[in-house]
């Protein structure tokens, strides 16, 4: 799958209140939350952010609660793939069993800017800066992992286990 | 090749005991699967997608109302009638109504439902608190828990473990809080990313449960899977009188391989406070100056027991609260609650002009119950003070141990106990 989009630049240690403030978690559908996505340290964020778009941060990303209301407000404000140097544990698991494409590139942040188009292969795990013309290739996920991404999820590979295991 | 408490654990819970290594996958049977009304909600929409009717165990799943509850506005109210329909419709043994609840993880160690040598998992990411009893205990996302709560199972990646020894004797008003801040401060908010920590040494032989769950609690502020303690004496006494079955006591092998081994000096160590917005930026309280505060929070999942009360009160004791500052107390339980009453803890906090509340997350998250307004300034007891966390984005929250909290409460700005308390 390649994905395409304008760049989001954010720093260090992006924590899961600011990703989504816990006063909103008084609800849970992805289109409530997307609305108030990344407010409180880019209030902008949320009205300006266009289907495709992709995050890019640095370490960290994700740190603190183990709310999955974090990657759905990303995932429902149409945000395509988030790209850091490193993930939180928990919003790591929550990414990839949620089906938002993740991937650590500590390069790729270094050398990417807000307002710079990528194009991402998710397949290759292949990163491209259409603004500066430069490649570069994401961490591998682990094979294990692949299985669930391919299976579009935690919930729809385990599902296929449960029947299988049934028949 | 010998192994840490974490992987002994994992092994002990899966089919494949020799592939559990650091780094590899497995897939781990759990013990007790956790949820509370901001978490639940998404993981019962995701149980009704995987096509099974009932929870693997009606006994080990356990739904706790404490983020927004008592019900802070009408969606919260929905958020937890969800939890509740749920809870009733299978038939769980441990959903805990407001009146009989407490916050989760002061709650579920002090019903015997967690245990040594337990895989815990729940969604909420202080779940690690269990690692105090010597549990591998981690958060994760309502999915994971959705799929615990069909299958009885979790995929993890077995985590590579840090080893932190503690070694000298305490100072003055210095406890769990400040151990486990000073060492946030020194590692990192992601100094044990992915990892497990054994936290153990002399300092950790005579530390009480009640400071060993503190720390184990914001071992998840480092970035850490789990934070593990081993079973002593202390452990033993705590969870045979409380315990709901038996249990398994794991101890590292001697030729156990750890990532890294850290020595702390915590005779050293003076009592800390995090400044905003992360918990690593800890620092001796002596050292901060003049900073006036409007609030202080006194509960959470982090320093909500008893023993957090009763260092509070042996500050409050005869002391007023200072009129620019609101202090409010959390007992982390009914059970704490009430003891607290009972021992008229209670009575000397509201005699000190503090607020005391029923058992909630509340304020923690900046949901209810002491949510701060621009410009406002908390000293906590809880354990994240990220930008937001406990109210408007300008807000400020200061991170310490219920002695530094009540002495602030008690001067109006920053302070420490000693300050408060003289050198007798």
């Amino acid at each position: 799958m390649r994905l395409r989009g304008k760049v989001w630049k954010y720093g260090d240690n992006v924590d899961t209140d600011a990703i989504i403030p816990a006063r909103y978690l008084n609800e849970s559908s992805a289109e409530a939350l997307s609305a108030h996505c990344m407010e409180d340290i880019d209030p902008g964020f949320a009205s300006a952010v266009r289907e495709g778009d992709i995050i890019v941060a640095g370490e960290n990303f994700g740190c603190g609660s183990s709310r999955e209301h974090a990657p759905l407000s990303i995932k429902g404000a149409g945000v395509s793939c988030v790209i850091a140097v490193s993930f939180a544990r928990i919003f790591y698991r929550n990414a990839i069993n949620i089906g938002l494409p993740i991937l650590e590139s500590s390069q790729a942040v270094a050398e990417t800017e807000a307002g710079h188009v990528l194009e991402v292969d998710l397949e290759r795990g292949e990163v491209r800066n259409l603004t500066t013309g430069r490649s570069y290739r994401a961490v591998p996920y682990p094979e294990f992992m692949l299985e669930i991404i391919a299976a579009g999820g935690l919930i729809p590979y385990t599902r296929r286990r449960i029947e299988m295991e049934g028949g | 090749m010998g192994m840490t408490v974490a992987e002994k654990i994992i092994a002990a819970h899966t089919d494949e005991a020799d592939h559990t290594r650091p780094g590899n996958f497995v897939e781990a049977r759990v013990d007790v699967v956790l949820a509370n009304d901001i978490t639940a909600p998404i993981a019962i929409r995701e149980f009704a997608r995987l096509g099974v009717d009932r929870v693997f165990d009606p006994e080990r799943i356990v739904l706790v109302p404490d983020h927004f509850a008592p019900n802070k506005d009408i969606k919260s109210a929905q958020q937890c009638q969800v939890m509740r329909s749920f809870a009733r419709a299978q038939g769980l043994t441990h959903y805990f109504e407001v009146g009989r609840m407490g916050i989760e993880h002061v709650l579920l160690p002090e019903q015997g439902l967690v245990l040594p040598g337990d895989v815990v998992v729940g969604a909420d990411s202080h779940t690690c608190t269990y690692g105090a009893l010597g549990a591998f205990a981690t958060g994760m996302g309502s999915t994971d828990i959705a799929v615990a709560m069909a299958t009885g199972r979790i995929w993890m990646r077995v985590p590579e473990t840090i080893r932190i020894v503690y070694e000298g004797k305490l100072q003055p008003w210095v406890g769990g809080k400040d151990l486990i801040l000073y060492t946030i401060g020194m590692i990192g908010v992601s100094g044990a990313l992915y990892k497990a920590i054994e936290f153990s040494g002399p300092t950790i032989d005579d530390l009480s449960l009640a400071g060993r769950f503190t720390m184990a609690n914001m071992a998840i502020e480092a970035g850490a899977k789990a934070g593990l303690f081993l079973v002593d004496d202390k452990t033993r006494a705590y969870v045979d009188a409380r315990k709901v079955r038996d249990y398994t006591v794991y101890a590292p092998d001697p030729d156990a391989e750890y990532t890294r081994t850290l020595k702390i000096d915590a005779s050293a160590i003076t009592p800390q406070i995090a400044f905003p917005y992360l918990p690593e930026n800890s620092r001796p309280v002596s050292d901060v100056g003049d900073i006036p505060i409007d609030q202080v929070v006194i509960g959470s999942c982090t320093n909500g027991r008893l023993e957090d009360l009763r260092v509070a009160a042996e500050i409050l004791r005869g002391r007023r609260v200072d009129p620019r500052v609101r202090c409010i107390v959390i007992p982390g339980s009914q059970k704490v609650y009430l003891d607290a009453l009972r021992e008229g803890l209670i009575e000397e906090f509201i005699t000190a002009g503090a607020a005391v509340s029923t058992p909630t997350c509340g304020p923690c998250l900046g949901g209810h119950m002491g949510v701060l307004a621009a410009g406002e300034r908390a000293v906590s007891t809880t354990n994240r003070n990220f930008r937001g966390r406990m109210g408007h984005p300008d807000s400020e929250v200061y991170l310490a141990g219920p002695a530094v909290a009540a002495a602030s409460a008690v001067a109006g700005r920053i302070a420490s106990p000693e300050e408060v308390v003289g050198c007798g």
